[in-house]
């Protein structure tokens, strides 16, 4: 019997979620294990940098990278997947767009720090011991990785054949896109594997969206009740499922929950919080200045809101000017 | 195209045009320079790229290069696009597959400094040879014109253009803010540069407008909407209440004769108020159409609830209505004429010429009235205080060519000062003075007549007036000093005279605005309606199907009034014969397999273009609603809707070439 | 050279680029009309020509910037006055919260502008033209194309260095 197809699993700046996407295939993963041969997933089994070093370039069939490269050590790391693996599939919304740890590109690395190894009101940090990248003990150097300054997509760091969104994917995407590794079947570089429609189109509750918006305010839903049965964004919840894809089954939305875009924009779309952006305000009803932003302040945290995970991927991707 | 394999072939071309863009841009160095740029394969410059020699070299070198795109820098697309597409057509290629770059208009004619001129146009020619590479061929599309015309204003512009329209067999709908038709050449008593009778030429006319079986003739009447497009736009006109039955009236006058007051005592505005009407009246004796009218501002009836009625009840024919109200009308037409003519500038805004101070300080219009045979005092030339002028001084240029006022000239008013002039001297025999800053008299027969006038004694002394004053010397302080520098000997003089004319300027309507906007159609710095181009569409506006005539479009005489009214038929009757306009295909379009129905683009078209499909869940527009804003195309959150000639990724390419952008930046 | 000349001779260099997104019927009208009565302005700006101001997407904005813009003009047709009714509008509610999101990602207030320009303002297109021009001159550069790159350059510092230190460990 020929060597089962190698897989590799890897995460960078990520919560983790992504792994457990991969968990979460359930009896599936059976499925997963009997046919290909995972050689690399440090967050479940004991794998080496070294392992990895050991395989030809190009040998292992596939490397589903999830998280953000926000370290030196991460940039590393994925770069040797790369030369290692056939294909690489950015696997998650923080590998796709940065995610939620690409909102840090909302702040300079010294505030970051700052804030976590002094300021933060848990630190009990006399003598504001930061970490050192080198550091000599016992006659021998250790280094720890480097913070970059900036958080980074996957694909600005190494070239990426394949997306699958989602902060985390489901389950349902990530099964399909091994079969179509398995298959062989490859799609065109560059393609995200998720259907290239907006959320709505699968909303349970699209049918109760009026086709007439115009919004007279903005309601947040940590202070006002989701009515569960209408269409959230026609209440006045921010709602990203106009700009963002379908494909997780409209999860949150079925949860009573507002869609916050973790599943990326459609392809037709550079930046999907310009896009949706451009979309709320469009159809925001006043029309002076300053009763545009009266609705507008609604919204306290545009950046935060449109952009929540697609800030490192966007066309800016960072605050500019830090 | 097949014989170019599928490769794209664009040629470029940048034009001189004259000295015009070639004396500050290096062309020989943008063209260099575009020769260099992808898919470029034919990169030339020519002294006139508009002219035959060049649209022919442009249709040479498509044949014998197989170009499959052309981009010509030169003067502003909305010049001559039309032109250099046609020219693309006309060898054979989509004319879509043109793009064209603002060179002149907004770069030569508006920088000093060749070098970042150059620079700029280099920017702007990739930016278009970018951009051509994503031009997909396209169709115009065309919409059938409806024959009918809706004409606004019933001056001597609006009537022309609708009797000549009529006469070609067109349906035609005047619409007139007034009880008459007329408009301002109406008030005159005889015309420059001929002195004909005003009267005799103009209610010819006006019957000729009554009588035609083609015009509907609305006066008393205003549009209140306009909606459509060429070809096809849908109007309102708010019939307002005369309080007297259009089909009974027979204008005898005996209601007039009956009103309960028993003297005339209300302004009678066609007079300028040098005379009283009674609150129902004729505006004046050969007002079109002869229907009396009441007036609710003055009337007792409308003010207190109580008259005796006695209009209502002689009017044996019972044409008295004090019931009446406002009617509208609904119409479809395909073009419209607008010719709303002007209003005289406000002697009052130069305070210290006196008018409305001084009762023998005169506005030229009210004089015009004055020396009417038919006017209030039967053209005998009696002052306010009832006395009769011995001198008289004329001043030019009231509220025009000032920069307190107005800047421009009002093209009419030295020759109808001439004119007054004449009048007066005939009338009075008194010594007239005219004050002018130059004397302007362009025109066929128009310097001749200045010649005629000024040897017939009448006094010319330049020098913008100064002030005007009572006289402390008069005893019976009516004698007014005119003081002004005379710039040909640099003296200041003071000139006593017992009657001021001044000569106000021609400003748009005080509406003009709420015209425009009602009409979609654009003003020019001044206020008066701007038109296409002043001189290859002088009479077009920038919205297809609805032209200019007369002084809406800025102050002229009447015969060029009549000339361009005659043009704006004429134009409005080419768009009719024809049947159809193409209309630019910039419409939008919704992909249906990538609309997740959100809804979010329904609400935001003006044109109701867009719908919902209940059965398919998503949205689509209907192009024929659709007038290519790219508002929706801008808003759609998922980027579903395309525009043509506007999609994004030509606006992608142009943003690229603007700033020289090269995709490998992308890596990092 | 001082380091104050150097800096003053760069700055005489540099040429703040403006992309401008002008509505055909009011702004590019007036932009025209600027050309027509020779109204001369500052060499800067470059325009791109749509129907109304109501097509510019936020995505063009953001394009420009990162692509090299020094700032963004948006022209249109006066409230009440566009040629579309109301796309006018309909970008203004986008301006407004595009706006607050472009300053709280780093970008100056002056490098992005909004302005309703008719047809007949000729002389608008002079006054706003030159007024931007400036203020962006006070401010320098924006030069996002140059600032990813030098940003990039982390990546590349570390390749050479766990370079060194794989000979290290050799
Ligand atoms: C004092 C004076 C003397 C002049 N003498 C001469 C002369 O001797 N010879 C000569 O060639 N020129 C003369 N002119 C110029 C002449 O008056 C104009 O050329 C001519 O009147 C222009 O005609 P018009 O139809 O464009 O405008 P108008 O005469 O102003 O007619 C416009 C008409 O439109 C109507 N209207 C306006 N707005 C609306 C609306 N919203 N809806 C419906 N109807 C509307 C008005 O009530 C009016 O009836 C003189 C001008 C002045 C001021
Ligand atoms: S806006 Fe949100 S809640 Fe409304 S239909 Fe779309 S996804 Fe569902
Ligand atoms: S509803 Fe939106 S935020 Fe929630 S999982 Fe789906 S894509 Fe993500
Ligand atoms: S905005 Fe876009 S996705 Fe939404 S309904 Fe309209 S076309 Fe479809
Ligand atoms: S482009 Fe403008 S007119 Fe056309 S459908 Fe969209 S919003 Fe309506
Ligand atoms: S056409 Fe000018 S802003 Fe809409």
């Amino acid at each position: 019997m020929p060597d089962k197809p190698k897989l590799a699993f890897y995460w960078c700046a990520s919560c983790g979620g992504c792994e457990e996407s991969v968990v979460d295939l359930a009896e599936d993963i059976l499925f997963v294990v009997d046919n290909v041969d995972i050689i690399f997933w440090p967050v479940a089994m004991d794998f080496k940098k070294s392992d990895v070093e050991k395989y030809a370039d190009g040998e292992i069939v596939a490397s589903l990278i999830n998280g953000a490269i926000r370290t030196s050590e991460q940039q590393e790391m994925v770069q040797l997947l790369r030369r290692k693996s056939k294909v690489v599939i950015a696997h998650g919304a923080c590998a796709q767009y940065g995610g939620i740890p690409g909102l840090a590109n909302e702040f300079q690395k010294e505030e970051i720090l700052k804030w976590v190894y002094e300021e933060s009101p848990s630190i009990i940090n006399e003598e504001k011991v930061r970490p050192q990248l080198k550091y000599k003990v016992n006659g021998s150097e250790v280094f720890l990785p480097e913070l970059w300054n900036v958080v980074r997509p996957l694909d600005k760091v190494i070239d990426v054949d394949y997306y699958i969104p989602g902060c985390p994917p489901s389950p349902k995407l990530l099964k399909e896109a091994v079969l179509v590794l398995l298959s062989g079947n490859l799609p065109p570089k560059g393609t995200v594997l998720a259907p290239d429609i907006a959320l709505c189109d699968e909303c349970p509750r699209k049918d109760t969206k009026p086709t007439d918006l115009a919004f007279t305010e903005f309601l947040r839903p940590n202070l006002h009740i989701i009515d569960p049965e209408k269409c959230i964004l026609s209440q006045g919840f921010v709602c990203m499922g106009p700009a963002t894809r379908s494909g997780c089954g409209a999860l949150c939305v079925n949860g009573n929950m507002p869609c916050t875009g973790c599943y990326g924009p459609t392809s037709r779309v550079k930046d999907q919080g310009a896009k949706i952006l451009s979309s709320i305000a469009s159809n925001v009803s006043a029309k002076t200045e300053k009763e545009i932003d009266a609705v507008l302040n609604g919204i306290p945290d545009p950046v935060g809101t449109f952009y929540r995970y697609s800030l490192a991927g966007s066309i800016l991707r960072k605050k500019v000017n830090i | 195209m097949s014989s170019t394999n599928g490769k794209i072939k664009i040629g470029f071309y940048i034009c001189h045009c004259g000295t015009n863009i070639a004396g500050i841009i290096d062309v020989q160095k943008v063209v260099d320079y575009a020769a260099t740029l992808p898919n470029v394969v034919v990169s030339k410059h020519y002294k006139y790229m508009c002219s035959d020699p060049g649209q022919e070299m442009i249709q040479k070198d498509i044949k014998d290069n197989e170009l499959n795109r052309v981009v010509v820098a030169a003067c502003s697309p909305l010049l001559h696009e039309r032109t250099f597409r046609n020219a693309t057509s006309q060898a054979g290629l989509n004319q879509f597959y043109f793009q064209m770059v603002n060179t002149r208009e907004q770069n030569a004619w508006v920088h000093l400094d060749p070098e970042a001129s150059t620079d700029k146009a280099m920017d702007l020619v990739r930016s278009a040879v970018n951009r051509v590479a994503f031009h997909k061929p396209l169709e115009k599309k065309t919409v059938p014109i409806k024959p009918d015309v809706l004409v606004v204003g019933g001056g001597i512009a609006g009537i022309h253009a609708s009797l000549t329209l009529a006469n070609a067999g067109k349906k035609v709908y005047l619409v007139e803010r007034d009880p008459t038709i007329g408009g301002h050449m109406a008030m005159f008593d005889k015309t420059f540069p001929t002195l004909d009778c005003a009267a005799c030429i103009l209610t010819p006319k006006m019957s000729a407008v009554k009588n035609h079986p083609n015009i509907t003739m609305w006066t008393y009447s205003e549009v209140v909407s306009v909606d459509g497009y060429v070809g096809n736009f849908q109007v309102k006109v708010k019939r307002k209440p005369r309080y007297i039955i259009d089909d009974l009236c027979v204008g005898c006058l005996d209601c007039i004769e009956a009103c309960v007051y028993k003297e005339p005592r209300f302004f009678d505005e066609f007079n300028q108020g040098l005379s009283k009407r009674k609150p129902v009246y004729m505006p004046f004796p050969q007002a079109t159409p002869q229907l009396v009218v009441i007036d609710p501002e003055t009337c007792i009836w409308f003010k207190t609830g109580k008259c005796k009625q006695t209009c209502v009840e002689v009017c044996d024919r019972k044409a008295v209505d004090l019931n009446q109200q406002p009617t509208y009308k609904e119409i479809e037409v395909g073009t419209i004429i607008v010719a709303t003519g002007f209003q005289p500038f406000d002697a009052k805004k130069v305070y210290y010429y006196g008018y409305g101070t001084y009762p023998n300080v005169y506005t030229a219009l009210e004089v015009e009235r004055l020396i009417n045979a038919s006017g209030p005092t039967s053209g005998e030339v009696v002052m306010r205080d009832g006395s009769r002028p011995k001198s008289i001084a004329i001043v030019h240029c009231v509220g025009s060519r000032d920069k307190n006022t107005n800047l421009w000239c009002s093209r009419v008013c030295c020759l109808y000062s001439l004119k007054l002039a004449h009048l007066l001297k005939e009338h009075t025999h008194a010594n007239i003075y005219n004050f002018y800053i130059d004397i302007r008299t362009p025109g066929k027969m128009m310097d001749e007549f200045y010649t005629r006038i000024s040897e017939e004694g009448v006094k010319f002394i330049r020098g913008r007036v100064a002030d005007i004053y009572p006289d402390t010397n008069d005893e019976e302080h009516r004698r007014l000093i005119v003081k002004a520098e005379d710039t040909l000997i640099s003296e200041i003089i003071k000139v006593p005279v017992d009657m001021v004319v001044l000569s106000t300027g021609l400003v748009p309507r005080d509406d003009a605005q709420d015209v425009r906007r009602m009409l979609n159609i654009s003003c020019s710095t001044e206020g008066f309606f701007i038109e296409r181009h002043p001189k290859l569409a002088p009479v077009n506006t920038f919205t297809d199907g609805i032209f200019l005539a007369g002084c809406c479009q800025g102050p002229k005489d009447i015969p060029d009034t009549v000339a361009q009214a005659g043009a704006a038929a004429a134009e409005a009757l080419a768009l009719i014969d024809l049947g159809y306009i193409e209309l630019e295909p910039n419409t939008a379009f919704i992909v249906e397999e990538e609309c997740s129905g959100c809804k979010s683009c329904v609400p935001l078209c003006p044109y109701t273009a867009i719908s919902y499909d209940e059965v398919k869940k998503k949205a689509s527009i209907n192009e024929a609603l659709c007038k290519g804003c790219g508002t929706c195309v801008a808003s759609c959150p998922s980027g579903s809707i395309k525009q043509n000639l506007f999609e994004d990724e030509e606006i992608y390419s142009e943003i690229d070439g603007i700033l020289n952008y090269k995709m490998e930046e992308a890596l990092c | 050279m001082l380091k104050i000349e150097i800096e003053e001779a760069a700055s005489k260099q540099w040429q703040p680029k403006i992309v401008a997104f002008f509505c055909n019927w009011c702004t590019y009208t007036a932009a025209d009309l600027a050309g027509v009565s020779r109204i001369k302005h500052a060499p800067n700006i470059r325009v791109i020509r749509v129907m109304c101001s109501g097509r510019v997407d936020p995505q063009f904005i953001l394009d420009s910037f990162a692509k090299g813009a020094d700032g963004v003009l948006i022209g249109g047709c006066h409230p009440g006055d566009c040629h579309y009714q109301e796309g006018n509008y309909k970008f203004l509610r986008r301006f407004q919260m595009l706006r607050r999101v472009v300053d709280s990602l780093g970008i100056e207030k002056d490098r992005l502008r909004l302005e309703w320009i008719s047809a007949s303002e000729g002389d608008k297109v002079r006054i706003v033209v030159n007024d931007m021009v400036a203020k962006i001159k006070a401010l320098g550069p924006l030069g996002l194309p140059v600032k990813y790159k030098e940003w990039a350059n982390e990546m590349n510092v570390l390749e050479s260095e766990i370079a060194g230190k794989e000979e290290v460990y050799a």
